[in-house]
């Protein structure tokens, strides 16, 4: 069952429809409720390897429903410390629980600086009711 | 004009529509300097029956199968076709349906394409098949594309008793695909495979056929396990005919099956329009081309059949599929599946040993009328080389004189091979035939 | 329906075979079969009732309305198919001796003849299996050419608009080259301000069609001509929508280099449920020496045959000499006008601004102008409003006894709906095709449950196509089973 739209105040947002929750020098990663939407129910997740480095602003990985694949842009930059194995499983998850259990990488943040240059969640809403 | 409905009356009442003042208008955005100012220099239009004559006299010319008395094989082959099979494809439903994208107007040509990947996927061994590619040549490119993507290689391996035109394809291929090609020779009419173990070594593929190009049987077992050694990806180019007798690619050890559908259900038309095929264990599946048909159920838990894992394709994947094909085969594939329905296993192996038997019979007259077999010693279905002691185009020319065209000459592909004839015998040869072949090369050749 | 595996029967038979008393060889026992494959066992009375069921749960040109964009799902005329199956057509093997195939070699000649006349270039190979294969080999032509110059390494870049299909920027990955996109103006001609930007010595090519997937004809084509030529690069033309322009607008003449076109779209090659087609090309001179080999010549003595002395050649890209039953067909028909080409494509424009006249008020029109043999508009407000998508009018057309014309693409128009009439309707079915689309519109605001529940009169009803990715069963007997985790 897919979620209802939304854009949680303590994240912060890439304009390529992805967020970021910065947690001290860590962040976790996910794609947010208008991505999910826009796409459909998701099939497959292509994650990258653990240990991976990832830059902001470039592609880490793919997420595919039937009729669409995406590039995951990434909002921060670092190093990959842990996948979520159950969303490679059950890609689905994204769907439903998009900024909880649908999490898709966590990381360790190589330039903390960077948060400062994303969007906040009124931000972000706001880029995405233009586009509808 | 006949294909078009538009009279006068309909014209002038559309353009009122439209709200321009006449048909030129239409074409306002198009700059004078690209226009054409003149009519197009073609013959004037045709009646139907002008076409018919005039395509009839065309094809007059044509000696045909059912006017010279052929042994012409080599990659191309005169099978029979059953008469169902043109019934079934020149029904309109299959004949002009588009590409079964919206698939509540498509089950049937989704449902055929399903059956079709089963029986591929039956013949060969393998998991999954498509819904078909181009040709026999142009599934081997294919085939090299998923190679490199699997195993991050590029070297493609290929023995030279393939067919020379899958080889050139996949040479056209390569520098697109960043791929170096090497060739084992034959030995002997077949392949060692301790030549392909020494070539397998950081290669993403190797690719033999069997039968091969000179009808012999490979040791294909050995040539996959060598492959497979030395992490190399085994790629067998089959016929579909000899599945009957044969093994299939994927019950010894192949990572692909690909190869040339046209003997299974087609005819020959001077080299097109057929089917290829490629089939792969399920594993690859993500890096197959072409379109797959998946079961599933409708809203009402219906079953029925879509197109599947799109997100491989050029639609959707765009510079990162995997492949940019889009317009397949699929009526030629159509018409493989309602052969292969047509014969059963019952027939695909008895079609087998019938050609067995009257090609071998072929060669047994042939050497008797002292035309010695190329490769004397090897296992041959319905192919095979002899000798005729002469310039093999001479020795064409001069049996054609006759009435008869006794082979593929392989010194077009192959050195020290100019009087050496490739004899095709399939289920359409009696042994009048076959005598009245010795008869005649018998009178040339010396 | 049951699959054909299901009607089944263990020793049931429809083949025959010729008996013979002569010694089957053996087989080597590590070859030999060891399991029989498991094909049908069935009949041929129940073989024919099975793939007639499978056509009643099939819609085709010949069936209804079928306006897919840039497919060009025109009439199929039957004399074609009576003269491909023509026993010195269809029996022919494609390595008799050219003294034997004088007939097919000839027809295959002057089709290369008109085609490079309605292209307005100067050579053409026909090899080409499909617009894809095209493609790709016109894009190795162009690589050949620039090697031979020794500037195939500093050109590297190919050029296309984001209208393009997506089988342009497939193609040249396939090719080894880069893609660069180029933005389409708010009038849908490529935005040439962004394209100036794009285009230097690092550029091979440019590939589009014109007029584009949008319908539209590009107003800047001459400018376009100027920027690529000017900077030493190629052209390419997609000759998937030449149905609008044939007689009229040659690509040559609008300064394309290279061209395919294809036979199942203009040249009425039957669609087949998605092939077989036929891609070839038209070059102009400077690429000639470079096109596949072998190639159809005719002679000085005024005999035709295979030219396989082509030193430059970039080799062979099919087996044999190309799709010849296609060649047949389209050969056949293009008989069949003659210089009036001009007036199919006439007629493809007007049924094409017709329906677009009809239906511009119920729908959004991404981009006003006159339209050429098709036009994109939007449901984009049916969206908003009723919650009614692009593929929730697809698919309840399907119960007004339509085929849905293409949807979401091209991928510049939300909720696009691209729509190619040709020039074989007759004006009652457009008529006919904008009043169920009206009706739809009608429904997407009053009765929004029957759209979404659509369609409800065909074999099935929506498929779930999550369920045919999740739980792949992609051949009989294979049971349910996931998609393995890419290695």
């Amino acid at each position: 069952m897919a979620a209802s739209e939304s854009y949680p105040e303590d994240l912060r947002y890439h304009p390529e429809h992805d967020w970021a929750r910065v947690d001290g020098g860590e962040a976790t990663l996910g794609i947010t409720w208008f991505a999910q939407d826009s796409l459909g129910d998701l099939v497959h997740y292509e994650p990258p390897a653990v240990g991976a480095s990832i830059s902001q602003g470039a592609s880490y990985g793919e997420v595919e429903s039937v009729k669409a694949v995406s590039d995951l842009i990434s909002p921060v930059s670092g190093e990959v410390l842990e996948v979520n194995q159950q969303v490679v499983d059950e890609p689905e998850r994204v769907n439903d629980d998009p900024y909880g259990e649908g999490w898709l990488i966590r990381v360790r943040l190589s330039d903390p600086g960077e948060v400062d240059g994303l969007l906040s969640a009124a931000a972000y809403k706001q880029l995405v009711d233009e586009l509808a | 004009m006949r294909y078009i409905a538009l009279t006068d009356a309909d014209r002038d009442e559309m353009l009122a529509t439209v709200g321009v003042s006449s048909v030129e208008e239409l074409f306002r955005d198009i700059p004078d300097g690209v226009r054409l100012d003149r009519p197009l220099d073609l013959e004037r239009p045709l009646a139907e029956l002008e076409i018919v004559s005039h395509l009839d006299s065309l094809a007059a010319r044509n000696a045909h199968a059912g006017v010279e008395l052929s042994f012409l094989g080599a990659g191309m082959y005169d099978h029979y076709v059953p008469a169902v099979v043109n019934t079934i494809l020149s029904r309109g439903e299959f004949l002009t349906a588009y590409t079964p994208y919206q698939p509540e107007m498509s089950q049937g040509v989704l449902q055929a394409i399903f059956e079709y990947q089963t029986a591929v996927c039956e013949l060969t061994g393998m998991d999954v098949s498509n819904a078909s590619g181009y040709d026999g040549t142009t599934v081997a490119a294919d085939a090299c594309f998923v190679a490199k993507h699997v195993t991050g290689r590029s070297r493609i391996v290929v023995t030279e008793a393939t067919s020379p035109q899958v080889r050139q394809v996949i040479k056209t291929y390569a520098p697109g695909f960043g791929l170096e090609v090497v060739e084992i020779p034959h030995s002997g009419g077949t392949t060692d495979p301790a030549l392909v173990a020494e070539a397998a070594q950081d290669a993403a593929a190797v690719i033999f056929q069997q039968p091969n190009f000179f009808g012999c049987l490979e040791p294909a077992p050995d040539l996959a396990a060598a492959a497979a050694e030395a992490e190399a990806l085994p790629i067998a180019h089959v016929d579909p005919i000899s599945l009957g007798v044969l093994e299939g690619p994927g019950r010894y050890g192949c990572a692909l099956a690909i190869g040339e559908g046209q003997g299974a259900g087609n005819a020959m038309s001077f080299g097109g329009p057929h089917y290829g095929f490629i089939a792969t264990k399920l594993e690859h599946i993500r890096r197959m081309p072409g379109r797959i048909v998946g079961e599933t159920t409708d809203v009402d838990g219906e079953r029925g059949f879509v197109l599947t894992l799109s997100t491989r394709e050029q639609h959707i994947r765009r510079e990162k599929a995997t492949s940019n094909i889009t317009t397949n085969q699929t009526l030629l594939a159509l018409g493989g599946l309602v052969y292969l329905s047509w014969l059963g296993p019952q027939g695909l192996r008895e079609l087998g040993e019938t050609c067995m038997a009257l090609s071998s019979y072929a060669r047994r007259e042939l050497e008797a009328a002292g035309f010695v077999p190329v490769f004397s010693d090897k296992a041959t279905f319905k192919e095979f080389a002899i000798r005729v002691g002469r310039p093999a185009v001479d020795v064409v020319r001069a049996a054609r004189a006759k009435g008869v065209h006794p082979g593929y000459r392989l010194g077009r592909d192959y050195e020290g091979l100019d009087d050496a004839l490739l004899v095709a015998v399939t289920e359409k040869r009696t042994t009048e035939q076959i005598d009245r072949l010795v008869e005649v090369l018998s009178e040339v050749a010396r | 329906m049951k699959l054909i595996y299901e009607k089944s029967v263990p020793g049931r038979t429809a083949y025959s075979l010729p008996a013979h008393d002569l010694p089957v060889p053996d087989v080597p026992e590590s070859l030999r079969r060891a399991e029989p494959p498991r094909l049908p066992e069935i009949a041929e009375p129940d073989l024919v009732r099975h793939f007639t069921e499978l056509t009643t749960r099939n819609f085709g040109v010949d069936t209804g309305f079928y306006p897919l964009g840039s497919c060009t799902m025109k009439h199929n005329p039957r004399v074609n198919e009576r003269m491909a199956l023509l026993p010195g057509f269809r029996d022919l093997h494609p390595l008799q001796e050219p003294e034997g195939a004088q007939g097919a070699l000839e027809l295959m000649w002057r089709l290369q003849e008109i085609l490079a006349e309605v292209a307005g270039l100067d050579a053409v190979s026909l090899q080409p299996a499909a617009g894809s294969q095209g493609e790709l080999t016109g894009l190795m032509l162009i690589s050949a050419y620039f090697a031979d110059r020794g500037e195939g390494d500093q050109r590297r870049k190919v050029v296309i608009p984001d209208t393009a299909h997506g089988t342009n920027p497939a193609s040249v990955t396939m090719a080894g080259y880069e893609l660069v996109g180029v933005k389409t103006d708010p009038r849908g001609n490529i935005d040439l301000d962004d394209l100036r930007t794009k285009v230097d010595e690092e550029t091979a090519a440019l590939m589009l069609t014109n007029p584009s997937t949008l319908g539209l004809f590009d107003e800047g084509i001459e400018e376009i001509e100027r920027i690529f030529h000017g900077a030493g690069a190629l052209m390419y033309y997609d000759g998937a929508n030449l149905n609008a322009v044939c007689g009229i607008a040659r690509p040559g003449d609008m300064g394309f280099d290279v061209v395919h076109i294809n036979l199942h779209k203009t040249f009425s090659q039957p669609h087949g449920g998605g092939g077989p087609g036929g891609g070839p090309i038209a070059v102009r001179d400077i690429l000639e020496p470079f096109i596949p080999s072998p190639q159809v010549v005719r002679l000085d003595d005024g005999t035709f045959g295979l030219d396989e002395n082509r030193p430059k050649t970039i080799g062979r890209v099919r087996g044999f000499t190309g799709p010849f039953g296609v060649f047949v067909r389209s050969y056949a028909y293009i008989r069949a006008y003659g210089p009036e080409l001009r007036g199919m494509s006439e007629t493809a424009v007007l049924n094409a601004n017709y329906l677009l006249a009809l239906l511009r008020d119920s729908y959004d029109l991404p981009y006003d102008r006159l339209c050429m043999h098709e036009f994109v508009l939007s449901a984009r407000k049916l969206k908003r409003e009723h919650g009614i998508t692009a593929l929730d009018v697809a698919k309840r057309l399907m119960d007004y006894g339509f085929h849905p014309p293409t949807i979401y693409f091209p991928l510049v128009v939300p909720e696009a709906l691209m729509i190619e009439p040709t020039e074989t309707e007759a004006k009652e079915t457009l008529d006919a095709f904008a009043e169920a689309m009206h009706a739809i519109a009608r429904e997407a605001a009053d009765d929004p449950e029957t759209v979404k529940a659509a369609p409800r009169t065909r074999p099935v009803r929506r498929l779930d196509e999550v369920k045919a990715v999740k739980q792949l069963v992609v051949k009989y007997g294979s049971g349910e089973t996931s998609v393995p985790a890419e290695a």
